[in-house]
């Protein structure tokens, strides 16, 4: 077997038992970078000299006859809005393209402390806003299952760079679905934990009241090993908290489950063949014993709505730092007789170092934000927020899980949506709400349309990540023996 | 449909540099987008709270204490990112 095919658990078994060095195990994956990234373009920077020096010091331990943590010398790519310290950290933007990040991020501390191998940063729609990543200032990443579509975003490069065999692992965001949907688009699982579940200390902001960290991996056990490392309270995020008790419930067995299908999510306009392979997936649940029930989300279709008045408003706000005086791109020292005062280093920077679906959000936010608008947007999208939780709240009292698709289409093709910002933002029609209730998801393989991968989406009560690892676990011991 | 003058007045608000080009196409853009938004308008919202966080949030607080070697490195990284400085100060133009 190709050292690049392996997941972590194969990895870590064969770094014990001395079957490679983890030296070797990362030129392997560097090489593949090497090859495979010209046509695919997940990666901004390449951290060669920082993996290979993690690499060997793994292999210090494990010459020494020590025990190493099981992501000890396993490679991995990190989203390029996750800080690294001493790397470049661009968010997938012109106005921080020669950022280099100042200190690790709390997740980051946490794979160190493990000794993992981190191999670079991947390709994302600038500061995460986008479902294609042609919304990257630098280039667009194709999908590897066929490269005239888009890989999904906004964790476009991590997933597509999992789904390549071009790294073991690696960390994405997701606000509106940014992890699930790049990972449904490539054939690869992706995790979503509840909100406050990861800390977000030293992840480039966009709306921080639903930006999350996750694992995009290539197996659910994968998923769960790295989740176990980087959950948990931090004390550099004060919405992060310890998970409650680790234990699954002993009733939990599948034929104790109660599945709820959200009758909202099966939609007109929907592709058919998601459609059916999605109610095969649920199928194989009840056959194993499942009791599959039909649910309702009311206010699903009010999710886009909320989402994009919510996320703008919080982007306002928060992009507010990129100024021009601080760090990253700056007019503040142009020649141009146009910047003479310190408006006009504000204006001039963030014209020229902000992209377009940025510049819209922030027009946006500040538009609902703004004096006299406040209740008509924000403060009435918090509140069919209230009942977008309410929703979910009522369906968790009659079942235990909530299956759906993660897109109502496969991957679509490069080009296809970018003209039309309201096409895009529909892209997260079935990710947002489970945002916007702070609720944890999966993202599963389970099936295809030709050679495009379609994704399962399992969303469960919060903090209750491990039942639905578990629940993900169980479908995918079926398709593997399949 | 909003005016040139209001697109132009959020982007002062933003601090945001717009084209003359740029701000007839976000006129239309944001036209179209805050009309999609009217669709909020269906729902009855009366004695509803609004949600901020999805989780309880509760303040934290620690004491309010420099941490000496920490913070004098992270300082002088943070300084080292800034386009334009002066005796361990950011510099900025003149504002009047």
């Amino acid at each position: 077997m190709e050292l690049t095919e392996l997941t972590i658990t194969k990895a870590h078994e064969g770094l014990k038992k001395k079957d490679f060095s983890a030296v070797e195990l990362c030129q392997h994956f560097l090489d593949k970078i090497e090859k495979a990234d010209k046509k695919i373009q997940a990666l901004l920077t390449i951290s060669q000299d920082l993996a290979i020096s993690q690499a060997k010091k793994v292999d210090k331990i494990i010459s020494k006859g020590k025990e190493i943590p099981i992501l000890a010398g396993i490679p991995c790519v990190i989203k390029d809005n996750i800080l690294v310290e001493g790397v470049r950290c661009t968010a997938g933007s012109k106005i921080l393209e020669n950022y280099i990040a100042p200190y690790d991020a709390s997740v980051i501390k946490r794979l160190k402390e493990e000794e993992a191998v981190i191999l670079g940063k991947t390709n994302m729609d600038e500061f995460a806003m986008g479902a294609s990543g042609e919304r990257s200032a630098f280039f667009p990443t194709k999908n590897p299952h066929d490269l005239t579509r888009v890989p999904g975003g906004s964790s476009s490069g991590s997933a597509a760079a999992v789904a390549a065999k071009m790294t073991c692992y690696a960390l994405g965001s997701d606000t509106g679905g940014s992890i699930r949907q790049p990972a449904s688009f490539c054939g690869v699982v992706g995790l979503k934990p509840t909100y406050g579940a990861v800390s977000r200390y030293g992840l480039i902001a966009m709306a921080s009241s639903l930006d999350q960290i996750g694992p995009i991996t290539k197996t659910v056990e994968d998923a769960k090993i790295v989740f176990d490392v980087i959950k948990g309270k931090d004390e550099m995020d004060s919405t992060s908290v310890n998970l409650k008790s680790e234990i699954l419930n002993p009733k939990s067995e599948i034929r104790n489950l109660r599945i709820g299908v959200p009758k909202e999510y099966f939609i007109k306009g929907m592709d058919p063949e998601v459609e059916k392979i999605i109610k095969t997936a649920i199928k194989k649940y009840q056959e194993l014993g499942a009791k599959i029930k039909e649910i309702f989300l009311p206010h699903t279709e009010y999710a886009i709505a909320i989402y994009y008045i919510i996320v703008p408003s919080e982007i306002s706000a928060n992009l507010a730092r990129y100024d021009g005086i601080k760090y990253g791109l700056s007019k503040v020292k142009s020649q141009k007789s146009k910047v003479k005062s310190l408006l006009d280093v504000y204006l001039k920077s963030r014209e020229e170092g902000l992209g377009d679906e940025v510049r819209r959000r922030i027009m946006l936010g500040t538009y609902a934000l703004s004096a006299g608008y406040y209740d008509a947007y924000y403060l009435r999208a918090q509140k069919v927020r209230t009942l977008i939780r309410e929703d979910f709240k009522k369906a968790f009292e009659k079942v235990d899980f909530i299956l759906t698709p993660v897109t109502p289409t496969p991957a679509f093709k490069l080009g296809e949506k970018i003209e039309d910002p309201l096409l895009m933002y529909l892209c997260d029609v079935f990710t947002s709400p489970v945002n916007l209730a702070g609720l944890p998801a999966i993202s599963i393989p389970c099936g295809k349309i030709g050679k495009l991968p379609v994704g399962l989406q399992i969303i469960g009560k919060p903090f209750e990540e491990n039942n639905i690892l578990k629940v993900a676990q169980i479908y995918e011991n079926i398709r593997s023996n399949n | 449909m909003i005016t040139k003058e209001e697109v132009k007045h959020i982007a002062k608000l933003a601090r945001l540099g717009l084209s003359e080009k740029e701000i007839e196409k976000l006129q239309r853009e944001l036209s179209s987008i805050l009309d999609y938004f009217e669709k909020l308008k269906e729902v009855d919202i009366s004695g509803i709270e609004p949600t901020t966080h999805s989780i309880l949030v509760e303040d934290v607080m620690r004491n309010d204490e420099t941490i000496a070697n920490r913070k004098s490195q992270i300082a002088k990284k943070m300084l080292e990112l800034a386009p334009e400085t002066k005796d361990g100060y950011l510099k900025v133009k003149s504002i009047l």
